[in-house]
């Protein structure tokens, strides 16, 4: 078992919590990702590191509620307990040679953003970063990104904070500009990573995609997390949880994996209701 | 008295009422069927059954306290050998193991000895009382890396001996390929458990949620755990797909992911918290023991129908005897000398967000024809042309075996794999590092469990002598 040693409300829908995982921490490099399972038959998520504490042996992920699983790991208390947490898996975000970055987040994407812009900070590199969400109401990290970032663009889709628009508007203008870096990462839904190497690739600008499909294991087990990559020696099938989760995006199919990761869409969603009905009862009792 | 040619056959669920559950297909020997069973075992001078068991179970030794009722006496034998026996009796293939050599089998049906060991094993897990008790300890540290058979049985041995052994498994479960592959209706989990809690009181400790190469390195179990020696029996891998176009539309899966979400998340439940694809029409790609789990689970789960697709025919099928034969009373369909091309997804060219986008619709396949053996010594099945037809599925799932997990090579330096990925060891199961020894499915590829146990157990000797000499 796995002690919630601290839990924030980030915004409603989106929580950081710390968990007590020493052997974890000791190892989680920016853009590795961990697994958890809430409780005793729950289902395995994967969830990227948000930040370690090495000293203090924790582990801080950062998720919002977005199907029943993450509805109730958002209802474990602080000081409460998970029934599993393993990691870190995948391999950490390249850094070497990479002295000038962009790096793009969108909604709870820029929870995994975070450490990586950090991280960059840290290495003394020029870190540009542009972070988006649907609105107001979800807007996180923008205090802990302007700390790490030489220049921060905060967008929002609706307006309601930042400027207006969304995140490729900002990389469009710098790269038209005549801006250039030794590469844009980009982490958050498909739909806008897609968009973000669209935009990427009209000025060639090399670009780094974090891909985080549907997966079980997460050690190179399932293949339920395989994904297409388009190379020059043809197409070639890659597992996320080993060969990722970082992939040059030029190479993603990305339709592909927008396809995959809808797989189990309308379960999800009546797991979900059914999942926030229970715990509407529990209140209501 | 005359010695009955046939061998006792096996009481089972009846085909249509167990291709709807996931109870246990094969319900055992009575101790009345155990005891006539055991009578038909000739005790030969030269033994050739204990030579075509892997790990070289006393056979003849345990049919005769068998045979006297000493069922107690009867698993003390077969434990002396092999860690697993409830396992073993469940899920090896004995009919070209030990039952192939039997000298009853010249003439008769062999030796019922699979069925005998589990109906001794079985026994023994009812009515023992007796808790193992670890031995005195010997000071030494041994890490094992897996918690499958070939993990489970070096450290039962080596725990036997003495050693102070940690078992480290990546999934939140121990039991590996006997949790997450084969399915309750084959090997009922709570007797994997039993072996597993047997360990622990042997002073085994079992850490889950560990992944040797991602959460400790092969070097930091050295360096700073002090352990002096380690077995990696990691298992299976990356799972292999045939290359063909449509492998990624939804409703593909790999039968590594099917079993897993079935076996280990229980998704075979009502309203499961991890969801798997119940009902429609399924194709299973693949002959093996997996491919016959995979389509018997489809079955099992609502599908209504289940093909099984292999390229060469019934004679090549490398499954189980009677997996093959449990399978086609319930109702399997055999789709053999065939082999897919393509998979084939709907789309609606009307409606881009029609929720089927996406999915399965068929598998297209040609007809094969076998030729001249191969390297193998298989006979080499061969494309007939425009023999193309399409079958109508929902799911596909590929069953045609794993490389070797990559995780443990990427992070151990000096650790040389072949061609395929699996560690080179050599015949003491020592790898190209000191004191680092494998095996099981990460040295061979996927093979049988009694295969994995037979590699565990000869590493847990090899580990023996070398720690003892030090």
């Amino acid at each position: 078992m796995y002690k919630i040693v601290r839990r924030k409300s980030l915004k409603p829908t989106v929580t950081q919590l710390e968990i007590e995982a020493p052997l974890v921490a000791r190892k989680a490099k920016p853009g590795q990702f961990i697994i958890l399972r809430v409780d005793e038959d729950g289902e395995r998520i994967p969830l990227t590191v948000a930040g370690v504490n090495p000293e203090e042996g924790t582990v801080k992920i950062i998720f919002q509620v977005v199907g029943a699983t993450t509805e109730m790991l958002n209802h474990v208390p602080e000081g409460g307990y998970l029934q599993d947490f393993v990691g870190p898996l995948g391999n950490a975000t390249e850094t070497e040679g990479i002295k000038k970055v962009c790096i793009v987040g969108g909604g709870v994407g820029c929870a995994i953003a975070m450490p990586v812009a950090q991280e960059f900070h840290r290495l003394g590199a020029d870190v540009t970063s542009i972070i988006g969400f649907r609105s107001e109401d979800l807007v996180i990290l923008e205090e802990e990104f302007q700390a790490c970032s030489n220049k921060l663009y905060v967008m929002t889709d609706d307006g309601s904070y930042g400027r207006k628009g969304n995140v490729t508007v900002p990389l469009d203008e710098m790269l038209a500009g005549g801006e250039k870096f030794d590469m844009i990462i980009t982490i958050g839904p498909l739909i806008m990573m897609k968009f973000v190497t669209l935009t990427a690739k009209k000025y060639d600008a090399p670009i780094t995609v974090s891909m985080s499909p549907i997966m079980i294991d997460g050690t190179g087990m399932c293949g339920g997390c395989r994904l297409t990559v388009h190379t020059e020696e043809g197409d070639k099938m890659k597992f996320a949880c080993v060969d990722g989760p970082d992939f040059n995006g030029y190479e993603v199919d990305f339709d592909e994996a927008i396809s995959r990761s809808r797989m189990y869409f309308e379960y999800e969603r009546h797991a979900h209701e059914a999942a926030c009905n229970l715990f509407k009862m529990a209140e209501n009792a | 008295m005359a010695l009955d040619p046939k061998k006792h056959a096996m009481p089972s669920q009846d085909p249509q009422v167990r291709a709807h559950n996931f109870d246990e297909v094969a319900l055992g020997y009575t101790e009345e069927i155990a005891l006539a069973e055991a009578q038909r075992c000739l005790n030969c001078k030269n033994k050739p059954c204990v030579a075509g068991c892997p790990v070289n179970v006393n056979i003849p030794d345990f049919i005769m306290k068998a045979k006297e009722g000493d069922w107690e006496g009867a698993y003390q034998i077969i434990n002396a050998t092999s860690t697993l026996p409830a396992v073993c009796g469940r899920v090896c293939p004995q009919e070209t193991q030990c039952e192939a050599k039997c000298t009853m089998g010249v003439k008769f049906e062999p030796v019922g000895i699979g069925r005998l060991e589990r109906f001794v094993a079985d026994w023994h897990n009812a009515n023992a009382t007796e808790k193992a008790v670890a031995p005195e300890s010997n000071g030494h540290k041994v890490a094992v890396v897996g918690s499958g058979p070939a993990g489970l049985t070096c450290a039962g041995d080596l725990a036997k001996k003495g050693y102070k052994v940690s078992v480290f498994e990546a999934l939140h479960t121990a039991g590996g390929v006997l949790v997450y592959g084969i399915p309750e209706f084959r090997l009922p989990k709570a007797i994997v458990a039993r072996e597993v809690e047997g360990l622990k009181d042997l002073n085994v400790d079992i850490e889950t949620n560990v992944i040797i190469g991602k959460t400790l390195t092969i070097d930091e179990l050295f360096d700073e755990m002090g352990f002096e020696a380690v077995f990696i029996g990691s298992g299976a891998g990356l799972p292999m797909f045939m290359n063909i176009p449509g492998e990624s539309l939804k409703g593909v899966f790999s039968a590594n992911e099917y079993l897993t979400r079935s076996n280990l998340m229980k998704a075979f439940r009502d309203e499961p918290k991890t969801p798997i694809m119940k009902g429609g029409k399924v194709a299973v790609v693949g002959g093996g023991n997996v491919a016959m789990d995979a389509a018997r689970t489809a079955l099992r789960l609502g599908a209504e129908h289940v093909y099984i697709v292999y390229r060469r025919s019934m004679e090549e099928l490398p499954a189980r005897k009677e997996e093959v034969e449990h399978a086609i009373e319930e109702g399997i369909d055999f789709r053999l000398l065939n082999n897919p091309v393509e998979i084939l997804g709907f789309n609606n060219p009307e409606d881009p967000r029609d929720p089927k986008n996406g999915f399965v619709r068929a598998i297209r396949c040609i007809k094969m024809e076998l030729g001249e053996p191969d390297a193998s010594g298989r006979r080499r099945p061969i494309p007939v042309e425009g023999s193309e037809f399409e079958l109508e599925v929902d799911a596909v799932i590929m069953a045609l075996g794993t490389r070797p997990n990559p995780l443990i090579k990427n992070t151990t330096k000096g650790l040389e794999v072949n061609r395929k990925g699996g560690f080179v060891v050599n015949e003491d199961g020592l790898t190209s590092r000191e004191a680092v020894y494998a095996g099981g499915d990460a040295v061979t590829g996927a093979a049988t469990v009694i295969s994995a146990m037979g590699a565990g157990k000869l590493a847990a000797a090899s580990i023996d002598k070398y720690l003892s000499g030090k």
